[in-house]
């Protein structure tokens, strides 16, 4: 039950908020904060209690979970439930909605009720998606956050934010159509094999399809993933959509759309289809290597700050598209942590860069230079998230490439290489980041506000948890084990896939975790 | 002709009386409201006549009607869409000039005409009923007389409705000069009882009806009045076009394919697929390119039944099912949208230009929300009924494996997008950005309106996120379908 509380909580906040948006505008701000911080202790509480079980008993396969009948006729059910996995990310999804109430505190004042509402709603959406176990269910939730996003970025967004909003409307629409006939042929095929009607995640795994079958079905799946992801050449709706929204409409695409896309791989697209996942894997892990290198080298090429961030995504989320499809334990440890260090730090550089622009109206890096001086501060700690997104260790995005690296090594040589040089690239868009932005004279004669106090609250906490998980990220590991081992297990080869001789290398250890838990 | 006969047509009887009470009142005391209320009270009890119809159902009445439990189904939703389709005409017709009450008697015909249609398995009845609906309908279009669409819109109603029937006729005739019956059952023991038969009269028969239908429909390629009539006749009216006699016809054409068995021929098949995909394509493209909102409905309309036609193509009771739910999430949302433009029309003319919608959103957002939630429906987004509908759509598609024209209808129903946003996007620009400020005093909405609207919504929103007992109703009307 509280899982929904955790969905209706952010529903009622979003009509609430567009109510009191009508009387005065600082209300929905209040309202939503608080809804968003009361779902985020929620969330932690859960995993408090969690993380003892967890230890205990790995068995357990949901930390809890509700199932209703909703439309029974066709077997189909309002099923949340929450594993580790669902866990971490729906923590992330909470703070990185409050961190987006608290960017749009100033940036937003037009039609502030409308938009708080929109916020909610895309939030409850991507937390029905973490949580959603029936198919049905899950692509319900994966619509629902479209439309508000659609809104966010078409209302409130910059200079060219209806082309923008359109292209990203319909690039997920028509991926989304794509996996729901994959879903419903599933559905029938699973219908046609046992005689009974069921959406349902754990009835699906292990339909035995035919390969061609399967490998149709995975596609059908990966793209509507692969677009959110946005794995190459599915990207190009990423860099438009991110430029042009509002801060806080970038800080949740960056931050948690995009994680969906991951999600939905590593959740529904290997178990659901081991086999055809595994044949399919080179091909995937291409272009995950692809995706790294030209995000980072076009992103070097931007001249607009938030073109630049935009296409760092790109890059990154080849690392999780590389590791989820090399599918062994240390590989997939590490797109949960480059999953999780990429949304914060991602979602701080958006900030910064919204901060910035509140201040001097551009985004160009060639028209502000020299701020070093002005804004210490910022500059500062925008220096500490460009570090962190090329991977400095000690800091969270570290952990998660170095692991991904070293679990893609053991399947592909080739693959880990060229990923590597894609790091390299990212110090360049990096270090000129830095310069042209914020080294040199200040010829401009900026005199800024440096961060106020607000900004502070939303930076320090993020830059904390980014040294958390980089010098500690045991806790992560021990809360998404369970959900891990039972990925994996799902996704251990079906009796018809035997065809393939080495599909073995999609089984997982059974002495436990090797990699940095075994320690 | 005996007392559970006519019970079991009370409902059809209760519309006709209420047809001629309305008359004789507008003789007596001409009053709008007076009307009004005559025609509500009527609709409301031919409505609450279903349950009593239905405790005697099935029923066959004479060889022309049968009142089983799909018939009661299907003249509820029209009866109910009609109640609506009046409620959305009083506050429109408040602001014309002229006479106004012969309009009901005109409405309750014309749901007499669709109802009779959904309840017959006979081609004689077909006919009446359709040609009740028909004639209904000319006059409707055309009813703001002293302005030139209306008239136009009727005109060409008239014209190319009267040759489709002719072509229907004919059809039947072919038909019937061969297989020796006009009830459907005893067509489908022959076509499917494998009795020797001559194909050189059934195949020209069939296709002749399937162009008849096919105008009623409005698919491509029988649909060229479409843009003109929507966006000619009053808004009400095109709602009840669009809903009413489509919805009746659709009815009629799962009973007559399903019940002859006629649907399971492959010419059939290869005719309707063709017409689906050619429907959904031009649809969509072609409301690409207009700019007033009544034509890009109607074009979107014509996409919707291309949409219908897919579910239909499937064949079966899951295909009737989602047909018929997909029927009443478009009731719902076209209701719902002409409902806006109905609400938002002045004196002189309909609000259908793209600029009276710019800005709404910021000047009445209660209207844009309405809206926006019927375009979001027509679009297939979720928590509203049109998302359902598609998905039971594309659902009985996938079990049929009919994977082509489930293609199409992914990939045209994207393009579809692309008009409704731009709708949304008109109604969401920012006042500074249209130059369009808040008008002093805002022109005061019919309460009426706004109740039907408010209903509409609910019940858009209510379909979309628990169809559970909307399924259930469907499945059980649906059941008595005899599917060959």
């Amino acid at each position: 039950m509280i899982l929904v509380w955790l969905i209706v909580i952010l529903l009622v906040a979003g009509v609430l908020a567009l109510v009191a948006g009508r009387v005065n505008t600082l209300l929905p701000r209040f309202i939503s904060l608080a809804a968003v911080i009361i779902d985020f202790v929620i969330a932690l509480a859960l995993w408090r209690e969690n993380s003892a079980q967890v230890t205990l008993s790995a068995q357990a396969e949901w930390f809890r979970q509700v199932d209703w009948a909703w439309v029974p006729q066709y077997g189909i059910h309002f099923h949340l439930a929450m594993d580790g996995l669902s866990l971490l990310m729906v923590v992330l999804t909470f703070l990185l909605g409050i961190m987006s109430v608290l960017a749009s505190w100033k940036e937003i004042q037009e039609g502030v009720g409308f938009f708080h509402f929109n916020l909610m709603w895309i939030l409850a959406g991507i937390v029905g998606v973490f949580l959603a176990m029936d198919l049905f269910l899950f692509y319900f939730m994966w619509e629902l956050m479209l439309v508000p996003m659609y809104f966010l970025i078409a209302i409130w967004g910059h200079e060219r934010r209806i082309y923008a909003a359109v292209k990203f409307f319909i690039f997920t629409q028509m991926s989304g159509l794509l996996m729901l006939i994959a879903i419903l042929t599933l559905y029938f095929i699973h219908h046609s094999i046992t005689g009974v009607y069921s959406y349902e995640y754990k009835d699906l795994l292990g339909t035995a399809l035919t390969p061609h079958t399967a490998m149709l079905l995975m596609l059908g799946f990966f793209v509507a993933f692969a677009v959110k992801l946005p794995m190459f050449p599915f990207h190009t709706w990423l860099p438009d959509a991110h430029t042009e929204a509002p801060t806080a409409g970038s800080v949740i695409l960056a931050g948690l759309l995009l994680k969906t896309g991951a999600y939905g791989m590593l959740r529904f697209v290997v178990p659901l289809f081991p086999g055809a996942a595994h044949q399919f894997a080179p091909i995937a892990m291409l272009l995950g290597v692809i995706g790294i290198i030209y995000g980072s080298v076009l992103a070097f090429g931007q001249t607009d700050l938030k073109r630049l961030v935009a296409y760092t995504s790109v890059s990154h989320l080849g690392f999780a598209l590389v590791g989820i499809f090399a599918w062994n334990p240390i590989a997939l440890q590490g797109v949960l942590i480059v999953m999780i260090a990429h949304g914060i730090s991602t979602g701080a550089l958006f900030m910064l860069v919204g901060a910035l622009q509140e201040r001097t109206h551009t985004r160009e890096m060639d028209r502000l230079r020299g701020l070093w001086a002005t804004v210490p501060v910022m500059s500062g700690i925008v220096m500490f998230f460009a570090l962190a997104s090329i991977g400095l260790p000690g800091l969270g995005d570290f952990i998660g490439e170095f692991l991904t690296l070293l679990g893609t090594y053991r399947v592909s040589l080739g693959v880990t290489v060229a990923a590597t040089i894609g790091i390299l690239i990212s110090t360049l868009y990096a270090l000129k980041l830095i310069q042209r932005g914020f080294h040199g004279p200040n010829t401009h004669e900026w005199s800024l506000p440096d961060l106020g106090k607000r900004e502070l609250l939303m930076m320090v906490p993020m830059v904390l948890i980014l040294l958390w998980i980089g010098l500690y990220p045991q806790p992560l590991f021990r809360t998404f084990e369970p959900a891990m081992r039972m990925l994996q297990q799902h996704a251990a080869p079906q009796p018809v896939m035997t065809m393939f001789p080495d599909a073995r290398r999609l089984s997982y250890d059974q002495n436990g975790l090797p990699g940095m838990n075994r320690r | 002709m005996n007392a559970t006969d006519l019970t079991a047509i009370l409902p059809l009887l209760a519309l006709t009386v209420a047809a001629v009470v309305v008359m004789v009142a507008i003789c007596i005391h001409r009053s709008h409201q007076l009307a009004v209320w005559l025609t509500l009270a009527g609709l409301a009890a031919a409505f609450v006549s279903l349950w009593k119809a239905a405790s005697m159902a099935p029923a066959q009445v004479t060889p022309l009607l049968i009142i089983d439990g799909y018939a009661l189904f299907y003249m509820g939703l029209i009866i109910a869409a009609t109640f609506v389709t009046v409620i959305l005409c009083y506050g429109y017709l408040e602001k014309q000039q002229g006479y106004s009450e012969e309009l009901y008697v005109l409405i309750l015909t014309a749901a007499l005409g669709s109802s009779v249609m959904v309840a017959s398995n006979h081609f004689v009845s077909f006919f009446l009923g359709l040609e009740v609906l028909s004639v209904a309908l000319y006059a409707m279009s055309a009813y703001l007389c002293n302005r030139k669409l209306p008239l136009e819109a009727g005109i060409k109603y008239l014209v190319l409705a009267a040759v489709s029937a002719a072509f229907l006729l004919f059809g039947m005739a072919l038909i019937y000069a061969q297989l020796g019956t006009l009830q459907f059952g005893q067509i489908a023991s022959m076509l499917i009882g494998g009795v020797a038969y001559e194909k050189t009269l059934i195949y020209p028969g069939l296709a002749l009806m399937i162009t008849g239908i096919g105008f009623k429909l409005a698919v491509v390629p029988f649909h060229m009045w479409t843009p003109d009539v929507y966006e000619g006749a009053p808004a009400p009216v095109t709602a009840f076009v669009a809903t009413v006699s489509k919805g009746g016809m659709v009815a009629l054409l799962l009973r007559y394919f399903y019940e002859t068995g006629a649907y399971r021929l492959h010419s059939v098949f290869v005719v309707f697929s063709i017409i689906a995909i050619a429907s959904m394509i031009a649809g969509n493209l072609l409301a690409l390119l207009q700019n007033n909102v009544k034509r890009i409905l109607a074009y979107s309309s014509i996409a919707h039944l291309g949409y219908i036609l897919v579910a239909f193509l499937a064949g079966g009771n899951m295909a009737a099912e989602a047909v018929t739910f997909y029927l009443v999430a478009y009731f719902v949302t076209t209701l719902g949208a002409f409902g806006v433009v109905s609400v938002l029309s002045s004196g002189e003319r309909d609000a259908d230009s793209m600029e009276d919608y710019e800005s709404l959103f910021w000047h009445r957002p209660v209207l844009a929300g309405v809206f926006t939630l019927m375009l979001l429906s027509l679009a297939g987004i979720p928590l509203t009924a049109g998302f359902v509908g598609k998905f039971f759509l594309i659902a009985s598609g996938t079990s049929a494996s009919l994977y082509g024209l489930i293609f199409v209808l992914v990939v045209t129903s994207v393009v579809g997008l692309f008009y409704y946003l731009r709708i949304l996007v008109a109604m969401y620009k920012s006042p500074a950005e249209t130059g369009k400020t808040a008008p002093a005093t805002l022109p005061s909405l019919s309460r009426s309106g706004s109740f039907a609207l408010a209903a509409l919504t609910v019940l858009l929103i209510w379909v979309g996120v628990y169809p559970g007992p909307f399924l259930d109703a469907i499945q059980r009307a649906v059941s008595t379908l005899r599917i060959f």
